[in-house]
């Protein structure tokens, strides 16, 4: 029914995958500040990327799975920086003063 | 609004429930055809997917409220967490995501010997990764990292970091956050498990063809979001404070 | 397809309710309308249970001082009301009793996607009604269908957990009929309906269901999280040990406020159904209305922090959502005006289900603007905790939503049971419960400007004239509520035979004999007009007059 990727693709991948499950663990004793946590999403949200376009197969799917896959991203985005927003601006206010 | 009469998108059956000629014996009889039933699958699995993300996204939120607040003790459990298992572990649900990619490639080109082997290798490294997990939770429970059963939680050893018993209050959230995070996902790989064995008695069967795989497709899937939990919980719980590490 | 005169059939003819006898025949059921079914008698049972409780409440409040029950009754009076109304009646009630049975109908296809999943979210749901009922027997929640921590996590001696179990259960009913919907809608349209020619009252089910798929998990997690919290004594929203019952509270309305809007949006899709055949028009600006069902469904996640103003939560993030909040009010009043508009010179009659209908409209318009009182920061700082709060959610879930599923069911009745049901009883309810409804709550939002609190058993003397009013409503009301489910009982067996169409509606599902066939279409309908194609604006010539 669908394109059937080969099998050096899906090995291509499972590499890239394994390397930079590596690379996270090295990187995560270099001291980077605030900046660690940011470059440990990076690259899971990179591992993420892989395994969903390639294993999953969504890059060869129809447009409404693409807009399926991207909401369920985009509706857990809405709920962790919304929340954010609450807990970054409390401390705005400097003591005392309405604006 | 009008629209223009468009040509029927799919072929139906002109009689709803008799039998006619090309009726795979797989096609359910509230599908017009196997093509509508796979995409019907396939789309199910995902918004079942995205009730997942939102499932686990409730913790991912907690998780990172109360990482924001206490940065510091967060960063102190780290010396009690083994990131070799993780990264282990992570290795051994990526190698899984693999076969079950090429199990499903298998079933759709029919290859009925490699599905099934493939489908063993994924169980195979479905069940290390909660022969780790187990191995890890013993640990947990030996070193009293245990916030949920009494007697079993001490953060007072000082051995990796001076003053760690103040953030014991802290760390525990920590620890329950990894218990409870990596507890639900242990049980979405028992029942990813346990959908692998049941495909795979299928399989033996010979209840797929190149014409009929879906629920090994679906499946698939299944298996791989719960690979990718796993790819944000490793360097989140396992990979907070390694910088301050002395080993 | 135009419409001959066709002779009412007896129920002898094969329709889904003979098709086989024999309770095996109903439990294992795959057919979605003997689903709908199920849930029709599991969630009116829920609604009169939980309208004990409500009579309870204002039998309590007929009085200034505490003197029927104490302040500890009186907090699991309004707690088993609340999780018992919200829970186990409105979110569950329109699609998964007229949505089930309709939805499919309405595309043009023999069932839904997954007909056993179907048959599974309804024993899900007993399931989790079940728990919640032996909550009830047991002695009650006293903390708010809200379950605010750390009360609920720590300090409260009921039974959190099992009504906490029932709540979370239940919802993952809710979640498989929204992913059934979404996937039948998507899927399993016949040839020829296009997503713009679909009923509004499939756009609405659909929106509703991405609301179901996306908010319920998350109420899921919290509420286990709670669970845990009391059986191990964690920490995770308990202040004292450096959790942030705040963290709760942004997580349960994270759902909760999209909840609501599962909890109008079906309600919404019957009106515009009933608008357009009583009035004999299509409904005014289709596409609009179709697209503000989704614009509700996506902007109700951009809200939930209007019900934490006064927590704490920053002044930044109260701007926020208190400028969404205003926005949110937009695609609903367009339907408003959109049903309006669609009255405006065109053909009305006054059938009880239009009677409903008026009703949803007038009241759910009261309920809304009084929303944006609570909206605003300034203003939601004085009225909120208030009976202000409580007058405006009963306007619209009650004055919404219950009489849109009032108007459905009496729409629907002759379809689904090939019976009608008495008209002048019908008007007759129709009236008791508009002016039941309006003598209950409308006093309410005078009491809670002056300042009447919410959830308090006792309240002061000068409080005492709305709160009679309120109870004396209560009670006609009830009459009006009871009076319909004894005539729709009656007329199972005595009513008239109802013919296919005796609304002379247009649709697919009207196309079918009353009750419908098992499989619904004796061939796949293939679909060639517009719907609402009825005289009048836009109509052509063969359309039903």
């Amino acid at each position: 029914m669908h394109q059937v990727p080969s099998v050096r693709t899906y090995v291509l991948v499972w590499l890239t995958l394994t390397i930079m499950t590596i690379v996270t663990y090295y990187v995560s004793k270099i001291e980077m500040g605030e900046w660690n946590i940011v470059v440990a999403l990076l690259i899971a949200f990179f591992k993420m990327m892989l395994v969903v376009l390639i294993f999953m197969n969504v890059k060869a799917e129809s447009p409404l799975t693409k807009l399926f896959a991207a909401a369920g991203f985009f509706w857990l985005i809405l709920l962790l920086g919304q929340v954010a927003i609450d807990y970054i601006s409390r401390t705005w206010m400097p003591e005392g003063k309405m604006w | 609004m009008l629209t223009p009469v468009t040509a029927p998108r799919r072929e139906t059956l002109s009689d709803s429930h008799g039998a006619v000629a090309e009726h795979n014996p797989n096609l359910r009889h509230h599908f017009d055809t196997m093509e509508q039933q796979f995409d019907s699958a396939t789309l199910g699995m995902w918004v079942f997917l995205l009730t997942e993300i939102m499932f686990f996204g409730g913790m991912f939120c907690a998780y990172m409220i109360y990482r924001s607040m206490y940065p510091a003790a967060f960063a102190s459990t780290s010396a009690h967490m083994n990131p070799k298992w993780g990264a282990i572990n992570t290795a051994v649900l990526i190698v899984s995501s693999l076969s079950m990619a090429l199990a499903v490639r298998a079933a759709r080109l029919g290859q009925q010997k490699a599905l099934q082997i493939l489908l063993l290798i994924t169980i195979f490294f479905g069940l290390a990764f909660l022969g780790v997990k187990a191995v890890e939770y013993h640990e947990h429970w030996v070193d009293n990292k245990v916030p949920l059963i009494a007697g079993h939680w001490d953060y007072s050893n000082t051995e990796h970091e001076p003053n760690q018993a103040q953030y014991a209050r802290q760390a525990q959230i920590l620890f329950c956050f990894y218990f409870f995070m990596t507890g639900f996902h242990a049980v979405h790989m028992i029942v990813g498990v346990g959908l692998m064995l049941t495909i795979f008695a299928m399989a033996r069967k010979g209840k797929f063809d190149a014409h009929y795989f879906t629920p090994v497709e679906i499946s698939g899937l299944y298996w791989h979001f719960v690979d990718i939990v796993w790819i944000f919980l490793f360097p989140l719980l396992y990979l907070i404070g390694r910088t301050k590490e002395l080993i | 397809m135009s419409t001959a005169l066709i002779e009412p059939r007896t129920v002898e003819t094969p329709n889904y309710l003979n098709a086989e006898y024999g309770w095996k025949s109903w439990l294992f059921t795959k057919d979605h309308k003997r689903i709908a079914i199920l849930y029709i008698i599991s969630i009116t049972v829920m609604f009169f249970l939980g309208g004990v409780f409500a009579g309870l409440i204002r039998f309590e409040l007929l009085t200034p001082q505490g003197d029927l029950v104490n302040s500890d009754t009186y907090n699991k009076f309004f707690t088993m009301h609340g999780v018992i109304m919200v829970f186990f009646f409105l979110i569950p009630s329109i699609p998964a009793t007229l949505g089930n049975f309709f939805v499919p109908m309405m595309i043009g296809a023999k069932d839904l996607a997954f007909p056993r999943i179907n048959l599974l979210s309804w024993y899900i749901y007993v399931v989790g009604a079940l728990f919640a009922l032996t909550a009830v027997v047991m002695g009650g929640v006293d903390t708010g269908w809200t379950f605010y921590t750390p009360f609920s996590s720590t300090f409260s001696n009921t039974f959190v957990i099992t009504a906490a179990c029932g709540v979370f259960i239940s919802g993952f009913s809710s979640i498989l009929t929204g992913l059934n919907f979404i996937v039948t809608v998507h899927k399993m349209r016949a040839p020829g309906m296009t997503w713009g020619r679909l009923p509004l009252f499939v756009w609405a089910n659909y929106a509703t269901s991405l609301i179901q798929v996306l908010g319920t998990p998350v109420v899921a997690i919290t509420l286990a999280l709670v669970g845990l919290e009391r059986a191990f004594h964690i920490g995770i929203f308990d202040p004292a040990i450096g959790g942030d019952p705040i963290l709760f509270q942004h997580m349960f309305w994270f759902y909760s406020h999209p909840a609501v809007y599962i909890m109008i949006l079906p309600g919404m899709g019957v009106i515009s159904e009933l608008v357009a055949c009583f009035s004999r028009k299509a409904v005014f600006g289709y596409s609009f209305v179709a697209a503000s069902s989704i614009g509700i469904a996506v902007i109700g996640f951009l809200v939930w922090g209007h019900h934490m103003f006064v927590t704490g939560m920053s002044m930044y993030a109260s701007l926020y959502f208190s400028l969404l909040s205003m926005l949110v009010a937009v695609p609903s009043a367009i339907k408003v005006f959109n049903w309006t508009a669609t009255l405006y010179r065109s053909s009305i009659s006054y059938a009880t289900p239009m009677l409903y209908a008026f009703g949803f409209i007038g009241l759910f318009t009261i309920g809304g603007l009084t929303g944006l009182f609570l909206a605003t920061l300034a203003t939601d700082v004085h009225l909120t905790d208030t009976y202000f709060v409580v007058a405006h959610f009963h306007y619209v879930m009650v004055g919404g939503m219950v009489m849109a599923y009032m108007g459905g069911m009496h729409f629907w009745w002759p379809k689904m049971t090939g019976k009608m049901y008495p008209e002048g009883w019908a008007k007759f309810s129709a009236l008791l419960v508009f002016v039941g409804f309006n003598l209950t709550f409308f006093p309410q939002f005078a009491a809670g400007y002056l300042g009447q609190p919410r959830r308090y058993h006792a309240y002061a003397p000068e409080f005492q004239v709305y709160n009679v009013l309120s109870t004396a409503g209560a009670t006609v009301l009830a009459v009006g509520y009871i009076i319909p489910f004894i005539y729709f009982m009656w007329s199972l067996k005595y009513g008239e035979p109802a013919g296919d169409n005796p609304y002379k509606a247009t649709g697919l599902e009207w196309k079918t004999s009353s009750p419908p066939p098992t499989y619904n279409f004796e061939t796949p309908p293939i679909v060639t007009e517009e719907a609402y194609a009825y005289a009048g604006h836009g109509a052509k010539e063969g359309d039903v007059v």
